[in-house]
């Protein structure tokens, strides 16, 4: 049965750049694939853009592209990534770039629009799904309106020769389910394929989630070499059917049990699992070791895609400014909550408004509170460490938190050393839904 | 027993909302699961962290349970206060829950299992 191997050259932003060599080198891939957009950095993209049009994408593009282009282009591996995020056409211009630079010729790059619907939302009664309210309610917070569009537009580049292509905002799976449904000429009907396809893409689009990243747990669930962690390769057989593997030597381990963990991530209800592609259902997936670092996964189907497509929301939701300390030794943690009196004090003495306001003990509380840390009073840590966090509605306020933490060198306790502060605009994501016929993807493509 | 003994677990987030796994080790330990680690059971472990509804979906084909936790990170990833804003961490306050001990699970998994 013909086979396609597909890798995930990185499953967050800001990923490591040295697996993705390792899979152009060694992986026998022919789509390496890159997630790299999470909800809130579309928001943050589509700010920059504001500041500059040209702008607007992944800022790590070009150091990515320049690891992997030349690699992918002698062995025909063809890219597949959303770090378009809010600028695709930009992107590609990019990356044409990064080619050029590099000396390569003969190279097709198609940038994937449409996802921006901003402009829709004031025509219509769009509910934020969160809060019930209206769309138009949130008003001028709103800086960003994103809808998650699927493997159509990928697989039409695809099927036009594209060798990269560049998306902004489309769901995590259905850059792997492009090229499956394009090389396996899978109908966007095949319900059971897609479903399988969206399992594939959700397995690998965490990429070391898959291999034994976010996984270790010493004595319990022991990972080798996790500073040379090897990223996933998919085996994708005709029928749907895919094996999960990595490059041989490679730092992690495959198993059942990381797949498991994988297939449940960030899953609801695993019978209606909602892409812009199928509501793929994962309820009776099957997994099976059938040899070293190699675990079959099958069972998946699905029922016909959603009418809506999900749109990311983002919205300025005001500042958040925070400073943190640290003591030690005997009586750290009685210094510690004495410092935590002491700001509380000062920001009502100075006036600091906020709507929100947090005091921490790091490393007694501030995870989980004190009851579910079985903090009775009497733990007494060797060293601990405050955080002060608030939310203000300016950034000169959201500062003052931060300095009112950072007195405490010369005003508060003894030995308290290490301070840290910070100040920030948050920017929120809220969600929609729109009607499909709303959101028309169009490929664009640049050559060199 | 710890929960930890016979299950593994990863958090994920959405918004204001957390899942968290709960795997078996041995798939023959899922009924332990499904008798012991109810929503109910869940949503009073995790007290006023979880301010909604805690809902349980059951995975027999691979003996796991996936657990839905709505208005569980203090606002939403994006604007929490919490040092953890992903609620990452909840997973290992999860595998601190006690189970009946039972002396064929008493001991770590081999690593062969994991």
């Amino acid at each position: 049965m013909r086979q396609i191997r597909i890798g995930a050259g990185a499953g967050y932003s800001g990923d490591r750049i040295e697996p993705a060599i390792e899979l152009a080198e060694k992986g026998d891939l022919q789509y390496l694939v890159f997630e790299c957009l999470a909800e809130r950095t579309i928001a943050l993209a589509q700010q920059a853009k504001l500041r500059d049009p040209a702008a607007g994408y992944d800022p790590l593009l070009p150091e990515r592209f320049r690891a992997v282009l030349s690699l992918c282009h002698a062995k025909d591996i063809r890219i597949v990534t959303n770090m378009g995020a809010a600028n695709p056409q930009a992107a590609a211009e990019r990356a044409r770039a990064v080619a050029q630079e590099l000396g390569l010729t003969g190279l097709r790059i198609a940038a994937v629009t449409g996802d921006d619907v901003l402009p829709y939302l004031s025509n219509g009664d769009y509910r934020i799904e969160e809060t019930g309210a209206a769309v138009a309610d949130v008003g001028n917070r709103v800086v960003s309106a994103n809808a998650y569009i699927g493997a159509q537009p990928i697989a039409e580049a695809l099927a036009n020769g594209a060798h990269i292509v560049i998306t902004g905002r489309a769901a995590d799976p259905s850059l792997f389910a492009a090229p499956l449904i394009h090389e396996f000429g899978w109908s966007l009907n095949d319900c059971h394929r897609l479903g399988q396809a969206t399992l594939i893409g959700h397995l690998l689009e965490c990429a070391g989630q898959v291999t034994g990243g976010y996984f270790a747990d010493p004595g319990y669930k022991d990972v080798p070499d996790l500073a040379r962690l090897g990223f996933p390769i998919g085996e994708v057989s005709e029928d749907g059917s895919v094996v999960i593997t990595k490059v041989t030597g490679s730092g992690g381990r495959v198993t059942p049990a990381t797949c498991k963990e994988q297939i449940l991530y960030e899953i609801h209800d695993p019978a209606r699992y909602l892409t812009p592609d199928v509501i793929a259902d994962f309820s009776n997936v099957t997994v099976e070791e059938v040899g070293p670092d190699r675990i079959r996964i099958q069972g998946a189907s699905g029922g016909p895609r959603p009418e809506t497509l999900k749109v990311s929301i983002g919205t300025v939701e005001g500042f958040v400014g925070e400073g943190q300390i640290s003591y030690a030794g005997p009586g750290a943690r009685a210094r510690g909550e004495l410092a935590l009196d002491i700001v509380r004090e000062r920001l009502n003495l100075t006036g600091v408004s906020t709507s929100e306001l947090r005091f921490d003990l790091i490393g007694v509380n501030s995870l989980h509170g004190d009851r579910l840390s079985g903090n009775s009073g009497a733990h007494e840590p060797y060293e601990v460490r405050i955080r002060v966090v608030g939310r203000t509605d300016s950034l000169a306020e959201a500062v003052r938190i931060g300095n009112e933490v950072e007195t405490l060198y010369t005003n508060g306790p003894a030995g308290g050393g290490g301070v840290t502060k910070s100040a920030r605009e948050v920017v929120g994501i809220l969600s929609t839904y729109i009607p499909r016929h709303l959101v028309r993807p169009t490929v664009h493509y640049v050559e060199c | 027993m710890k929960l930890r003994q016979i299950a593994h677990s990863r958090t994920g987030d959405k918004g204001n909302t957390s899942s968290i796994s709960v795997i078996a080790f041995d798939e023959q330990d899922y009924p332990l699961l499904l008798r012991h680690i109810t929503p109910e059971r869940v949503k009073a472990h995790f007290g006023n962290l979880v301010a909604g509804e805690v809902i349980r979906y059951e995975i027999p084909s691979l003996g796991a349970l996936n657990f839905v936790l709505r208005q569980a990170l203090g606002g939403g990833v994006t604007r929490s206060l919490i040092l953890d804003t992903h609620g990452k961490s909840l997973s290992s306050a999860l595998l601190d829950l006690e189970l009946p001990d039972d002396p064929h699970t008493h001991e770590a998994p081999a690593q062969g299992d994991a």
